[in-house]
Order: C-alpha cells, then sequence, then structure tokens
C-alpha cells in the first residue's frame, strides 16, 4: 500500500525579535551571533499561543488540503514537542476535540527533543501502512526556550506544521523511512527545570552530525538513490550554519536545501523545525519532485525520510496558508522587554 | 390596586466608608427612614443588594437585615437585578403595598464594595454581564459601554466632549450634595485627559466603587397624610423590562429597549408623556448610559442626547434636569442602594427640600434604573400629593 | 473557570458548534433550548463557519486580572457570517484594522487559565482577514 501525506499545513505566530534586540540587553555582539548562528529574527509566541493553539491550527490547515475526507475518519493524532503545555494532559486530546476528530482515534504525545516531530510522522506513516488506520495526524509544534542571556535564546523559536498521512489522494508518498538513535547526553532537561541545558560544543559534532550523517546515509542507501536525485533537501536547522553542513557533506546542493531553510528568519522551532521546513518545500514543489528530509533531536536520534511529490500537489497548495508568506507578512517585531513579558521570563508576585 | 405613596427617605454617606459593614450601611439608612416617615412599626421589608455574596461572603440579606434592623420576625427577602437591584426592590415593595398584602413597606437597597480588591470588585460587576459568553473573553464592563458609545458614535457622530459634559454637569451638582462622593467640579478637560480606560471611555466617564445604603417607606396612598408629617409623594407609575443579557444580541446597540419598554408601561399607567417629568435620576453607571438612557425615556429624539447635554438642556434649570444628586458618576454607586438612592433624591426634590440642588416647583419625578449593559430596567413616576 | 463549566463549552469553544432552530432556522450562538425568535424548542446542530464582520469594537486598556499580560487588547462584537454575533477579543491587528466592517477569521488561541497549576481555557479569538 502506498501510503504518504494526504494534507500539511503549518501555522506561525506573527511576532518576532531581531538578534539585536536580544544581544543590546545582554551586551552581546549581535554581529558575530548573527554570524555564527546565520540568523536574524526569531519568531515569538503571543501570551495566548501555545503548542496546542499553534498545533490547532495547522492542522486546520492541513485539512483543508486533505479533500473530502472527514476528521472523524482519523484514526490518530500523534503530536510532538518539547512544550506541550501540561506535563501530564495530553496536548492531542484538545486538538483532537477542536477539529472534530473523537472519540473514535488514539492519542499520544510525543517527545524527543527537536525531532518529536517527525516522530509523530513515523508512528503515525507505520499505523496507516499496516492499515490500522485510514487517517494519521502527526503534528510537530513548540514554543520552546532558552534561557536569559544564553546563547539559546538567540535561536529558540515557535512553529507547528501539521502533516495528514493516509492511502488516497496522497499529495506526496512516503517512499522510505528510517531511524538512527544513540543515548547523546548533548541538551537536556530535567522535570522541574525551567530552562533547558545544553553541553557546549559538543552538541555538533558527536551529536547533531553523527546522527544526521548517520541516518541519512542509512536513507540513502535503503532508498538506492543519490543527493543529485533529490529536488529538496531538508534537515534539522537549529541555527543556519548546521543544515548546510550536514548538507554540504553529504553532498547537496545549497539550491535543493535553501527552499526548506526558514530558520534565519524563524528560529528553531525545535520539533516543528524540520516538519515545518516540509511544509515551505510542499509550498512550491511539483509532481515528481522527490524530497530528503533528515530531522535530528538531541538526546539523540534522527528520523528520514524520502518522498515523491504526486500531481495532486497543485490542487492543493493555495488551500490554505502558505508557510513563507506566514513567515514574511504581517510580522510584528517586540522589544526585549515585551518579549520577556510574552515568554513569562519576568519574576511576577506570588499567585499571579 | 391601591396607590402608593413614599412616606419616609433616609440616605448614608456615599464613599469609602472603611469603619461600615454592610449591615451598620442598611440599617444606618433604614433608620433614617423609618424616622423620617414617623411610623412606629413595618409590615415587610426588601433589600435591594446585586453581589454582597461576592463582595463580602454573605447572602441571606433578607433575614440579617430583618433581624439586625430589631425587626425579625417581619417578612424580607433581598431583590437582586445587577445594578438595578435597588430599583427592583422598589418594585417588589411597591407591588406588595399596591396588592394590599402588606401597608407599611421598607425598602433598602445596600452595596458594600470596599472590602475586596479592585480586582476582585471588578470580577464581581463583570457578573452583571453574559459571564460565560462576554465576561469570560475579557471585554469588561467598561469595555461593554465603550462598545454602546463606539456605536452611538458613529451612527450619531457624538462626541467625546459631549460624554465629558456628562460627568461635568453631574459633579457640578454633586457638589451641591452633602452626601457626594466626589463633589467637586471638573472640567471637559479633565475628562478627556483622564486615563483611558477603554477606548472611548476615561476613567473619569465612568462611575466609582463605592459604598453606600438608602432606603424608602412605603404605605397605602390613602394612609399617608395622617401616618407622616412630610409632603407625601406618590408613585404613579411603575415599569419593568428585560432585554437581552449579552449586548452582542441586542437589536440595536445605539438603543437601550429595555429603558423605552419599562418606561412606555409607567407613562402609561401615570398618564403621563415625557414633558410632563420635571426632574429624572437616571443611571449614569457611564456617561454614554446617561445619553443613551435620556434618549430612551423619550425625553429627545434618538441621536440627539449628547447634544442635549452639551448645550445645558439637562442642567438644573435646563428643560429636563438629569441627575441633580450628582448621579452614580459623582453621588457614588453602591449598586445595590442606587436604585432607591434615586428615588431618595426625586421625593426630596417633590418635598421642595434639595437644597441648592432644587428644581423650581417641580411636582413631577422619574427615576430610572439599570442592570448590566440595558439587561434589566425598572423606571417609577412620583408625584407630590 | 471550574474545569467541568468550561469543559461543557468545548463544543462552542473548540468547534464552533450552533443550535439551528428546526422551526424558523433562526441559527443560534451558544445554543439554547428556546428559541428567542419563535420560541420553537427544536433544533439541530451545525458548525458555523470561521468567519465574520466586526460590528464595533474598542481597545481595553484597563484589564482584569487574567489579561494583564495583553493590555492593551481589542474587544470587538463580530457577527459571524451564519448570523449569530459573538463578543471576542481581536488579536494580531494593526491600528487601521479595527473598523467596523473589517473582516476576522476565528483562531483557537488561550483565553485565561486557572493559575499556573490549574486548567488552561483554550477558546476562540478572531484575526483580521
Amino acid at each position: 500500500m502506498t501510503v504518504g501525506i494526504v494534507g500539511y499545513g503549518a501555522h506561525l505566530p506573527r511576532y518576532r525579535i531581531k538578534v539585536e534586540e536580544i544581544a543590546k540587553v545582554w551586551g552581546a555582539d549581535a554581529p558575530s551571533y548573527k554570524k555564527g548562528l546565520e540568523l536574524r529574527e526569531i519568531s515569538v509566541p503571543a501570551p495566548d499561543q501555545d503548542v496546542i493553539t499553534l498545533s490547532v491550527e495547522a492542522a486546520r490547515n492541513a485539512l483543508a488540503r486533505a479533500g473530502k475526507m472527514s476528521a472523524q475518519d482519523i484514526g490518530a493524532i500523534y503530536i510532538g514537542s518539547e512544550s506541550h503545555p501540561y506535563a501530564v494532559k495530553p496536548s492531542g486530546t484538545v486538538v483532537g476535540e477542536a477539529i472534530g476528530a473523537m472519540p473514535a482515534c488514539h492519542v499520544a504525545d510525543f517527545e524527543f527533543a527537536c525531532k518529536a516531530g517527525t516522530e509523530a510522522m513515523f508512528v503515525a506513516h507505520g499505523l496507516v501502512k499496516a492499515g490500522l488506520i485510514k487517517y494519521g495526524l502527526a503534528i510537530g509544534a513548540d514554543t520552546s526556550q532558552g534561557a536569559p542571556g544564553d546563547a539559546l535564546e538567540y535561536s529558540a523559536a515557535a512553529g507547528a506544521a501539521a502533516f495528514i498521512l493516509g492511502s488516497e489522494c496522497v499529495v506526496a508518498t512516503i517512499d522510505e523511512t528510517c531511524s538512527y538513535t544513540t543515548d547523546t547526553p548533548d541538551f537536556w532537561r530535567r522535570e522541574y527545570q525551567h530552562y533547558p541545558q545544553h553541553a557546549g560544543r559538543f552538541t555538533g559534532e558527536p551529536s547533531y552530525f553523527k546522527h544526521v550523517l548517520g541516518a541519512s546515509e542509512i536513507l540513502l542507501e535503503k532508498a538506492r538513490m543519490k543527493p543529485a536525485d533529490f529536488q529538496f533537501a531538508v534537515f534539522h536547522q537549529p541555527n543556519g550554519k548546521f543544515p548546510m553542513r550536514v548538507g554540504k557533506a553529504l553532498g547537496f546542493t545549497r539550491q535543493q536545501i535553501e527552499t526548506g531553510w526558514l530558520v534565519p528568519t524563524l528560529g528553531n522551532t525545535y520539533s516543528g523545525a524540520s516538519p515545518l521546513g516540509l511544509t515551505a518545500v510542499l509550498d512550491v514543489a511539483k509532481p515528481g519532485d522527490r524530497i530528503f528530509l533528515c530531522s535530528y533531536g538531541s538526546g539523540a536520534g534522527s528520523d528520514g525520510f524520502v518522498f515523491t511529490v504526486t500531481e495532486r500537489i497543485r490542487e492543493v497548495q493555495n488551500l490554505a496558508a502558505c508557510t513563507r508568506d506566514m513567515l514574511d507578512k504581517n510580522v510584528v517585531y517586540l522589544q526585549y522587554g515585551e518579549y520577556a513579558k510574552f515568554r513569562h521570563k519576568i519574576l511576577k508576585a506570588e499567585g499571579e | 390596586m391601591r396607590d402608593v405613596a413614599i412616606i419616609g427617605v433616609g440616605l448614608t454617606k456615599c464613599g469609602e466608608l472603611w469603619e461600615q459593614s454592610l449591615r451598620d450601611l442598611y440599617v444606618e439608612a433604614a433608620l433614617k427612614a423609618i424616622k423620617n416617615a414617623g411610623i412606629d412599626h413595618i409590615d415587610s421589608m426588601y433589600v435591594g443588594c446585586m453581589s454582597s455574596g461576592l463582595f463580602v461572603g454573605q447572602e441571606h440579606l433578607g433575614a440579617l437585615m430583618a433581624d439586625y434592623l430589631g425587626q425579625a420576625p417581619v417578612a424580607a427577602t433581598r431583590v437582586e437585578s445587577a445594578c438595578a437591584s435597588g430599583g427592583a426592590a422598589l418594585r417588589m415593595g411597591y407591588l406588595d403595598v399596591a396588592s394590599g398584602a402588606s401597608d407599611i413597606v421598607l425598602v433598602g437597597g445596600v452595596e458594600k464594595m470596599t472590602d475586596v480588591s479592585g480586582d476582585a470588585a471588578t470580577y464581581a460587576l463583570a457578573t452583571a454581564s453574559d459571564q460565560e459568553w462576554e465576561a469570560f473573553g475579557g471585554i469588561t464592563f467598561p469595555g461593554l459601554y465603550a462598545l454602546m458609545a463606539m456605536a452611538h458614535m458613529e451612527r450619531y457622530k457624538t462626541t467625546s466632549r459631549q460624554l465629558a459634559a456628562v460627568a461635568v454637569k453631574n459633579h457640578a451638582n454633586g457638589a451641591k450634595n452633602p452626601a457626594a462622593q466626589f463633589p467637586a467640579i471638573i472640567t471637559v478637560d479633565d475628562v478627556l485627559n483622564s486615563v483611558m480606560v477603554a477606548d472611548p471611555l476615561h476613567i473619569l466617564d465612568c462611575s466609582p466603587i463605592s459604598d453606600g445604603a438608602a432606603a424608602v417607606i412605603l404605605c397605602p396612598a390613602d394612609q399617608a397624610k395622617t401616618l407622616c408629617q412630610h409632603l407625601p409623594v406618590k408613585i404613579v407609575g411603575s415599569g419593568m423590562a428585560t432585554d437581552t443579557i449579552a449586548l452582542h444580541s441586542r437589536k440595536d446597540l445605539t438603543s437601550l429597549d429595555a429603558v423605552t419598554k419599562a418606561a412606555a408601561a409607567a407613562y402609561r399607567q401615570a398618564s403621563k408623556v415625557p414633558s410632563d417629568i420635571q426632574v429624572c435620576e437616571v443611571h449614569d453607571c457611564f456617561t454614554i448610559a446617561e445619553i443613551m438612557v435620556s434618549e430612551a425615556l423619550g425625553f429627545f429624539e434618538k441621536g440627539k442626547g449628547g447634544n442635549a447635554v452639551e448645550t445645558g438642556a439637562t442642567a438644573i434649570g435646563g428643560k429636563i434636569p438629569i441627575n441633580t444628586s450628582g448621579g452614580l458618576k459623582a453621588k457614588g454607586h453602591p449598586v445595590g442602594a442606587t436604585g432607591v438612592a434615586q428615588a431618595v433624591e426625586i421625593v426630596e426634590q417633590l418635598r421642595g427640600g434639595a437644597g441648592a440642588r432644587q428644581v423650581a416647583k417641580a411636582r413631577i419625578g422619574m427615576t430610572q434604573n439599570m442592570g448590566g449593559t440595558g439587561a434589566s430596567a425598572v423606571v417609577h413616576i412620583l408625584e407630590a400629593m | 473557570m471550574p474545569t467541568a463549566r468550561a469543559w461543557r463549552e468545548y463544543p462552542q469553544r473548540y468547534r464552533y458548534e450552533a443550535a439551528v432552530c428546526k422551526k424558523c432556522g433562526k441559527w443560534h450562538f451558544p445554543p439554547r433550548l428556546v428559541c428567542d425568535a419563535c420560541k420553537g424548542e427544536e433544533f439541530e446542530t451545525r458548525v458555523m463557519r470561521r468567519t465574520g464582520t466586526v460590528v464595533v469594537s474598542t481597545v481595553v486598556r484597563v484589564p482584569p486580572a487574567q489579561f494583564k499580560d495583553q493590555a492593551p487588547y481589542a474587544m470587538a462584537i463580530v457577527r459571524m457570517d451564519d448570523g449569530p454575533s459573538i463578543t471576542t477579543q481581536i488579536v494580531d491587528w494593526q491600528e487601521a484594522q479595527l473598523k467596523t466592517g473589517a473582516k476576522v477569521k476565528l483562531e483557537f488561541r488561550r483565553i485565561s487559565d486557572d493559575g499556573e497549576a490549574g486548567t488552561i481555557n483554550y477558546g476562540y479569538k478572531a484575526v483580521p482577514v
């Protein structure tokens, strides 16, 4: 059975903050951050936005592109995030109620640092392929935070991408998947801690690069394809540099990576990162295009996918907001004070 | 139904009355009214109060006040219609006497609002709106009246200066009222320069948070002159009406249909028309409310209420003096007391006892009390006997 | 808001479900047991479209406690394309967009929560289109 993406959608907050604005407050050198991270500004969720609200809107956009199907036919809803609003109470049930998929639905929240979104896709794909469900909704969404003044504060951003997977009316087939996982302590957050911690430069070679390269090489072999066979490549994008470097190391070109490379003006949307890159690619892809996707989640692991775009893509691209439009248009820039207020970084009175 | 007269009135000051509790306030006003009426017993009593539960954690006010007034075992109960609780209590007391069920009835209104924080008071007041579908989303009470103001300004070109003129007039009147919470004179610029609460309403467009109580004594009109040495005042018309609880469900955001309907019932019962009314207390919870009410009561054409106040038509000495007491704005708005306090002011006017606020030769007066954004309205017409 | 009370309203807050009077066809949002147009007592559940028009709006500058982080914020009466009018916050707006007649669309947002440890109340807000 051919399984693939039936509908896809994204949702981004409209607020942004520039690297200069953050650097100003901490007395840091903005140009060197911009150069080192290859990013200029990041998205900021409004006080009334969180993983659940972003996921609902992304899911609604995915349904808008999914043709005649009913939300009632969704058999599973998986949301991957590292900033679920509740520690105990699933985000998926709220999303499921909001889109009218309940009650005949399996729901689970996923977590695996930045790759929780592709995990949701990986598992939903499996259930559809096994014939256990007709459609599966997989979402990667985050509103993650970096500690004040930490390097991560310059890149942690918010966004959501949703995919409805099924076997009918597919816009992109999933031809191959793989996963590559080890126990690697590069980035973590203990229970009850507000902000995550990371191991500095250890997050590079032994972490991001090892797993993305590892998964990608296995995937290319499984698919019996070379980088040149693909029109697009999407990698996890914690900053502007890493995906370009890993892509180059594998043999992909800058042009192949650019379409799905949102991080310079979006920031790192964690579990939403490579999924959002994929939505930006689907917004402009043509029938027959091959897409290579490899995520990365600290801890650590990578999920890889090979997609082939079908004829149906043309019918659906304009049925909902396009990712680049949401990224570039109608944005509002915040000062650090407003940003800190929105992100609850200001210490308030007890009980507030 | 027999005719009913008001033979006694009593009022506490309005303000932040730290030393007085909810029951202290009601009893003070009630005792004053009883003494003013010169009666020695009552047959039943009513307590108008919007939200004693949220403000001081106290319900069961009928029994409480009867007890503390030393009047138990008299029949007593609380009447609630949000900010129209006082007016509604007055109507219940009126019907109690008119029906023949009771002869001498005490109607008092009270609210104790300053024991809780500003946030808690705001929350309590918002319960007058639709909690689930208005308040919960963050509209706030001033926000709802701001929407009405915006609609009125858009359709009829009512201006912020005209809204401010209401506050200025009411403060000018309040300055002559010893019971007023804010007797200071203010100007239109004072209002326009005060902090914006919800566009276009400034803080000086809004009535305050107050403690206070007011009370009246009712009796059959044919017993009034025997019982009481003051000039008795007859209730010649009483009307009450409701409208949709939520502002968004109204047919017309610039109209107060419940006020118009309640007034129509009162005018019909009293065989009177708007031009008969010589002095009127209206529910100026916000300046826009007074303008809209003055139109709904038939004093001015729809849309002309702003111009009327700006040109002095509603000042003492104008065509129809409105809120000689200072209104809710300057006198204060202890919510449950307001409807009864309005009756006290009109009775004083009709008795010739309003001092510096006196409207010359006033014989027919009106009170208009309103709950929420106009979802409840109570109108009474009073005539000197 | 106590959890049961919020939960009872999910069909409206999450899915914009209205009750359409079987007798006279009037859409009611939220649903009610008696039609206020014809006193009918039978209804059909229909989901409202998310789009509507601003009837009138204001900007709340002195907020109640749970909305302190969002002040100043815009509130409006919006007439939904299917008929009912609702009171809702307008978010992500620019000054020029807060006009009578402006087109808006409902979006899923957090409305409030019962403190840091309480449940989160989700519902609808309007965004300009």
